[in-house]
């Protein structure tokens, strides 16, 4: 049954770019990039239990990576690339040096690392344009070829991202961060080498976050500071994953979706408060669903015959 | 002559300091809740100085018993009705909570005052002190002197009375705590109210000096994180020493590197401390 | 024979408290030995040096040939030495099998997840756990989550045990049980260290038995002759006991 849904979803967001018109297929793409989002933040969150609120650095140096590398001439898909190996290579000596904290000590340092890393890039004008943001050159495409373009590069992206997902969660990588996870002590006891296992996790948190965030550089054409560095890019992914339930490879798409849903209807309805709706949303989901949707068990609502 | 001026504006500014960061640190210490709506219950209390002097003409160091009263309730009802409910849930959890609470919180200032800076300008200031060449601008000082006041205040609860001792019972530990009669869920609220009124109290006060916007939230927050770590988790004295330390820090870094630096600099201080010596300057280990 | 484990004048120091002396001894394949002491004389800091937890401050141990006073605890592990814990330490949300075939693939090397699985599943079968092979590993009774620290251990295919009181708690029909499994284990080939307070499992089980008194071993050899020395009669008794004993010996 759940193959059956997940097949029918991905033929409809293969064919969405068909029939859709372009806000609707930009919406989607946002949609796709927060999913990549959140099933990274799923590996150093969700399956190794470490609360990293580095999101938003690994997303900003990307962009920055990718930006800074199309302006002097590289491929834009390749610039992408880059973004991508930049965040994991700068998350493997972050993680060098915070992984060995617990709690909210690793939460914190995690956290303010992108306003440390936001305001270095704010100030190296010569390097990045300072406050005044980058510009970046727009395709040379007609609109909706691009937007379709965008969309499917995007789409790729999740995809792989799931598929890596999907591999860490079925194989030994998967297993031992459930081992640290669940008892860390315990798990070096056991032989697992923890420093590996969490440094990997944090790469791989980073890897596709940063190539989304050169994406994101190429496809919207201006980036500043404050922008690709913003803290909600560190907390929304989290909200989505505890939404749809931590530790499954599906359940941050599904809250991605939901979050995002959600969120374009609170926008539209409540321009001024939107950000407060949010939090309220937040609050809700912290108190009332607190294993997220997909640990909710839906048969309750429905009978069916022969149940009890 | 000019090191011991700055030394000077470091000491004064730090002695503010140690008012905002007490009462962060005694939630993180007790409840092991890091209080992410810290900044606005701050602004709350400079709010409630401004608008009581401008409307009622109470100065607003005497307002600060206005603003306690306000925050110990709106802090006692957040955690009895919704903190209280995830109290043993992991660091996540509870962040992510207080963060929601947070943004709801925020907007609601902004809505209500907008984002307009306020500044508290006293009718007859106090003039300056001078003495021998280093200046001091008295109000500053009794800022200084009303806030080490009331974080002395706060001291002497913890240590003298008896719900003072409920909460440092709890904070030692919990289950034995409960085994012993104290009632730990209402310990909760009155510590979280507590941790509210010393934000409020320091807004109160520090509304003479800073400009008030709901926009300053984060500046607040993230100051009062890093005096933690310098100074030691749930001890008032670590508040103390650790709101020294930044103030004197950030007068010499605002020297050296350029005030609108000031931030970026005790945020790198902080990633070096929490890399090298969690336990901070004097070494006592917090909540995980 | 050479020895399979071996301590030179390992010293640990926690603060003021100094936890281990220059203790040194040898372990022979093979042997069972008990190690024993009043409370707080440093049996479990032993533990914890010789799996890596804690480095000593001075001394040297080595197990098989290899000097590993200096190297991690999973790396430790990796060469063959298992523990089990006092208070069990399991992963409480994974099911009984997984929690053993963890011990089977990351220690023992294992070549994929599911020969892991099998190699689990015999181990559960040795200790009689094989029917809770699915249920998780919080909901075991205290003696069934001990048998479970003794399948996780011996997952790690390990030449060397460590373990450390693992009898606490349960009741006499349970402890013979525990001794059958014991004398089992060692009837494989794996050298075994124990920790314990009972004398009857001591007495039994152990070839050789050490004694270790504020940090520092007072006594060794078997456990009839450490039974009747008196410096350990002294180190659990109290001095004046002792001397009593000596005075009615006369």
């Amino acid at each position: 049954m759940r193959r059956l849904l997940l097949g029918l979803a991905l033929i409809f967001m293969l064919v969405l770019p068909l029939w859709g018109n372009n806000y609707i297929i930009r919406l989607t793409t946002m949609m796709i990039l927060y999913s990549v989002l959140s099933l990274s933040w799923n590996f150093i969150g969700g399956f190794t239990g470490y609360p990293s609120f580095a999101t938003a650095s690994f997303f900003g140096l990307g962009a920055y990576a990718g930006a800074i590398s199309q302006l002097h001439g590289v491929p834009m898909y390749l610039a992408w690339i880059i973004g991508g190996l930049v965040a994991a290579v700068f998350a493997a000596a972050l993680g060098l040096a915070i992984l060995h904290l617990k709690g909210h000590y690793f939460a914190i340092a995690s956290l303010v690392v992108a306003e440390v890393l936001r305001e270095i890039v704010n100030s190296w004008t010569d390097l990045t344009g300072g406050g005044m943001g980058l510009n970046l050159p727009i395709l040379r495409l007609d609109v909706d070829v691009q937007a379709r373009l965008f969309y499917y590069s995007m789409f790729g992206l999740a995809i792989m991202t799931i598929i890596a997902a999907s591999y860490v969660s079925n194989r030994r990588l998967g297993f031992g961060l459930r081992c640290i996870k669940q008892n860390e002590d315990a798990a070096n006891m056991i032989g697992i080498n923890t420093t590996i296992y969490k440094t990997s996790a944090f790469v791989l948190s980073a890897v596709f976050v940063g190539y989304a965030g050169a994406f994101y550089a190429s496809w919207v054409n201006y980036i500043e500071p404050g922008d690709v560095f913003d803290i909600l890019l560190s907390v929304k992914p989290i909200v989505m994953v505890l939404l749809g339930s931590a530790g499954t490879v599906v359940g941050p798409v599904v809250g991605a979706v939901i979050f995002l849903f959600l969120e374009e209807m609170v926008w539209r309805n409540f321009l001024t408060f939107h950000v407060g709706v949010l939090g309220l949303l937040v609050v809700c989901l912290i108190l009332y669903l607190p294993d997220g949707l997909l640990a909710v068990d839906f048969r309750r609502f429905i009978h069916l015959k022969g149940s009890r | 002559m000019l090191i011991l001026q700055i030394l000077v504006n470091g000491l004064v500014l730090g002695g503010l300091y140690a008012c905002i960061a007490a009462g962060f640190s005694l939630v993180w210490g007790v409840l092991n809740i890091i209080n992410i709506l810290y900044g606005s219950f701050i602004i709350i209390g400079s709010y409630v100085a401004y608008f009581t002097y401008n409307y009622l003409g109470i100065h607003p160091f005497l307002s600060v018993t206005i603003a306690a009263v306000v925050l110990f309730v709106f802090g006692y009802l957040i955690q009895a009705g919704i903190i209280n409910r995830v109290v043993a849930a992991p660091v996540l959890t509870t962040l992510t909570l207080t963060f929601g609470l947070e943004l709801l919180l925020n907007n609601s200032l902004l809505v209500a005052f907008t984002a307009d800076y306020r500044k508290v300008i006293l009718e007859n200031p106090l003039g300056i002190l001078d003495m021998g060449g280093i200046i001091v601008p008295l109000d500053k000082l009794a800022t200084m002197a009303l806030a080490l006041l009331l974080t002395g205040l706060l001291y002497w609860v913890l240590n003298a009375s008896r719900i003072g001792r409920g909460i440092v019972a709890v904070r030692m530990d919990r289950e034995a705590a409960a085994l012993m009669g104290v009632k730990v869920k209402q310990i909760y609220a009155i510590t979280f109210g507590l941790g509210a009124v010393m934000a409020g109290v320091a807004g109160s006060v520090m509304s003479v000096i800073f400009p008030i916007s709901p926009l300053n939230n984060i500046v607040f927050l993230s100051k009062a994180f890093v005096i933690c770590v310098l100074g030691g988790l749930g001890s008032v004295t670590g508040a103390m020493v650790g709101g020294l330390t930044l103030g004197v820090i950030e007068s010499f870094g605002g020297l050296i590197f350029g005030p609108e630096h000031a931030m970026t600099l005790s945020f790198i201080l902080l990633i070096l401390l929490l890399i090298f010596r969690p336990t901070g300057i004097m070494g006592k280990k917090g909540y995980e | 024979m050479n020895p399979i484990l071996q301590l030179q004048g390992v010293t640990r120091h926690f603060g003021g408290l100094t936890a281990l002396d220059n203790v040194s001894f040898d372990l022979r394949p093979n042997e069972i030995v008990g190690l024993i002491g009043p409370n707080g004389a440093g049996k479990t800091t032993l533990v914890n040096v010789v799996t890596g937890a804690y480095r000593p401050n001075a001394g040297q141990i080595t197990f098989d040939g290899k000097r590993i006073d200096s190297l991690k605890p999973y790396s430790i592990s990796r060469l063959g030495i298992a523990r089990t814990f006092q208070v069990v330490q399991p992963f409480p949300k994974m099911t009984v099998l997984e929690n053993v075939a963890a011990g089977a693939l990351f220690a023992a090397g294992a070549k994929s997840l599911e020969s892991a699985k099998e190699h689990a599943l015999e181990h559960l079968e040795f200790v009689g756990l094989a029917e809770l092979a699915d249920s998780p590993a919080s909901a075991l009774t205290l003696a069934d989550r001990r048998r479970l620290e003794l399948a996780k251990s011996l997952a790690m295919n390990p030449k060397l045990l460590l373990l450390d009181e693992v009898n606490a708690g349960l009741n006499p029909v349970e402890i013979n049980q525990s001794l059958h499994l014991i004398r089992g284990l060692a009837e494989k080939g794996i050298s075994i260290l124990i920790i314990e307070h009972l004398m009857k499992v001591v007495m039994s089980a152990c070839y050789r038995v050490i004694v270790l008194h504020h940090g520092q071993m007072i006594s060794e050899g078997s456990p009839s002759k450490v039974a009747s020395d008196p410096r350990v009669i002294e180190a659990y008794l109290g001095s004046r006991f002792a001397a009593q004993q000596k005075s009615n010996a006369l």
